[in-house]
């Protein structure tokens, strides 16, 4: 397109104060996690790596930040099972209330955490007696099947029936034919799907406040509970940098997955 | 799934019987999206029709629209609705006004073996903890200590401090991407043709960009604005760390699930209701395809 020469300056700018304004705040939350002083004022009042120690070494942090963990893998575990049935079943045929099924797998991610979030929390007091970390699991397994699913639709449309079709033909079982033909075929978009999921559970909040039993502390409830503590404020801080350290991560292996993905001639 | 005994010549049960099929897989993600997550929606619903004893906080199952009158007619909860439609609107508009130009510049005139550096640029930021991103405007705009203050007081300025206002550059910050990332596929999928015939035509840039570009990727700024709207109207966390005494929609239903849930369940119906209302408006502009 002839865009002009000053419209592409003016646009390289404007890109540029855009992207300024995406990694300033990252950047100011990753200084301050070295400030050397009690408070967190700006500018830094000088280098130091104590915060870090004093976060490394704290109990809370460190069972925040493995009930975190192990919460994201039982809820990705489900939810990898529950969407990827779904998704079998709404890519490979057409049904009457085909839309209003898709629609209800969308739904726990379109409506508003809070809403989602009350009303788990109102019925899981009210008939299973109280909230638990198996709550906690339910709630947050419940809005990954989404991201699961989204994935493993877009790969099992683009694969299409003919290989499973063939696989039948051949005499193989309908679990045979899910073991030795698809699942290898969809491996990648769910191991995709899987990473979305775990890291949508891992950051989740709002649901998480409403669904978890007392005493349950993941590692976004932790920050929320200490951020309004100023004597906890440097350590809240360098937890927080290490989480933008550790969101580098998964774009690296998507990445990976990506290219492993183009050396073995899938499509992605 | 298929679990027959014989040896049949051809495929197993559920390739010859595929509604069997079809019901095997669905029964399990729909019982429970159908049991957990609507059966609790419906029980909500349900329960904002409900009172609560002013007495001893029980539920008095009795229906009434008392709630919804409470909610429509209590000036201060209709300043709060209307103050965080507002702020979905500003977000909306601020996302937009930024993300179009950012996706443009990404798409067609960065260099292509840029692209994919630039779309990793974008991307980062999502998977970034949420919380560590409001928190990161916590330190920016604090008014004695913060960033911002530091930056602005050489020119004789304050920073904004806690309000509306770091409430919409917060949020504005936080569903960007969101906007940038569906805009920027739509700029990719602009075929060269179509520009190369609008110029042949005789349309200079701008006139290109209006009548050519802009239909083409309009749907995907309708997709965009489908998540930054509607995780505004949703969101009270922001309100609470950076909002000073702002509060949202949100807030008013988190204030009162505990000691009236009949209440916070009819004020959470609204968010639903205009989140809705607004996917059903935008339907037809291809937006959900989008997505």
């Amino acid at each position: 397109m002839t865009t002009g020469r000053g419209t592409k300056v003016a646009l390289s700018i404007f890109a540029v104060i855009a992207f300024l304004f995406v990694y300033i705040p990252l950047a100011v939350v990753l200084i301050n996690s070295f400030n050397a002083g009690e408070t967190l004022s700006w500018p830094p009042q000088g280098f130091s790596v104590r915060w870090w120690e004093a976060a490394v070494s704290n109990e809370g942090v460190r069972e925040a930040l493995v009930t975190s963990v192990v919460l994201g893998i039982c809820a990705t575990a489900v939810a990898l099972v529950l969407g990827t049935l779904a998704a079998l079943a709404l890519g490979r045929y057409n049904f009457f209330g085909r839309d209003s099924v898709s629609l209800l797998i969308i739904l726990p991610i379109a409506l508003p955490g809070i809403v989602t979030g009350i009303a788990l929390n109102n019925v899981f007091t009210t008939f299973l007696g109280g909230l638990t970390f198996f709550t906690l699991i339910v709630a947050h397994s419940t809005f990954c099947i989404v991201v699961v699913y989204n994935n493993a639709l877009a790969r099992v449309r683009r694969l299409g029936g003919n290989v499973e079709e063939a696989s039948a033909d051949l005499g193989a079982r309908g679990w045979q034919t899910f073991v030795h033909v698809t699942f290898p075929l969809m491996r990648s978009a769910l191991a995709a799907g899987a990473l979305l999921a775990f890291g949508l559970s891992f950051d989740e909040i709002i649901v998480t406040t409403f669904t978890a039993g007392p005493g349950i502390t993941t590692l976004p409830i932790w920050i929320y509970q200490n951020l309004f503590r100023p004597n906890q404020a440097p350590i809240v801080n360098v937890v927080a940098a290490f989480l933008v350290i550790v969101s580098i991560l998964p774009i690296y292996i998507v990445q990976r997955f990506s290219s492993a993905d183009e050396r073995g001639g899938g499509v992605m | 799934m298929a679990t027959t005994t014989a040896s049949p010549p051809k495929g197993g049960f559920g390739y010859r019987h595929p509604r069997a099929r079809l019901a095997a897989l669905l029964a399990a993600p729909m019982a429970w999206l159908v049991v957990v997550y609507l059966g609790s929606l419906a029980a909500l619903f349900l329960t904002a029709f409900w009172t609560v004893d002013g007495f001893t906080g029980a539920l008095v199952r009795t229906f009434t629209l008392e709630n919804f009158v409470d909610v429509f007619t209590t000036p201060a909860y209709l300043q709060t609705m209307l103050r965080t439609l507002g702020i979905a609107i500003s977000v909306t508009l601020l996302c937009l006004l930024i993300g179009v130009p950012v996706a443009f510049f990404m798409a067609r005139v960065a260099r292509p073996r840029w692209q994919p550096l630039l779309v990793a640029l974008i991307l980062t930021p999502l998977w970034a903890s949420y919380l560590v991103k409001v928190y990161a405007w916590r330190a920016m705009l604090s008014p004695e200590q913060g960033v911002l203050a530091w930056f602005l007081a050489p020119l004789g300025l304050d920073s904004p401090g806690f309000g509306e206002l770091s409430i919409i550059v917060t949020l504005t910050y936080l569903w960007l991407p969101y906007m940038i990332l569906p805009v920027y596929a739509g700029f990719t999928r602009v075929p060269n043709s179509m520009l190369d015939a609008s110029a042949d035509l005789g349309a200079k840039g701008w006139r290109t960009f209006r009548s050519v570009i802009v239909p083409i990727i309009f749907p995907t700024m309708v997709a965009g604005s489908i998540f930054t709207f509607s995780l505004s109207l949703g969101d009270y966390i922001t309100a609470q760390i950076v909002g000073g005494k702002v509060i949202m929609l949100g807030n008013v239903v988190q204030q009162n699930y505990v000691t009236n849930l009949p209440f916070a369940a009819a004020f959470a119906t609204i968010p639903v209701i205009i989140v809705l209302l607004y996917l059903a408006a935008v339907r037809r502009t291809g937006a959900l395809d989008n997505l």
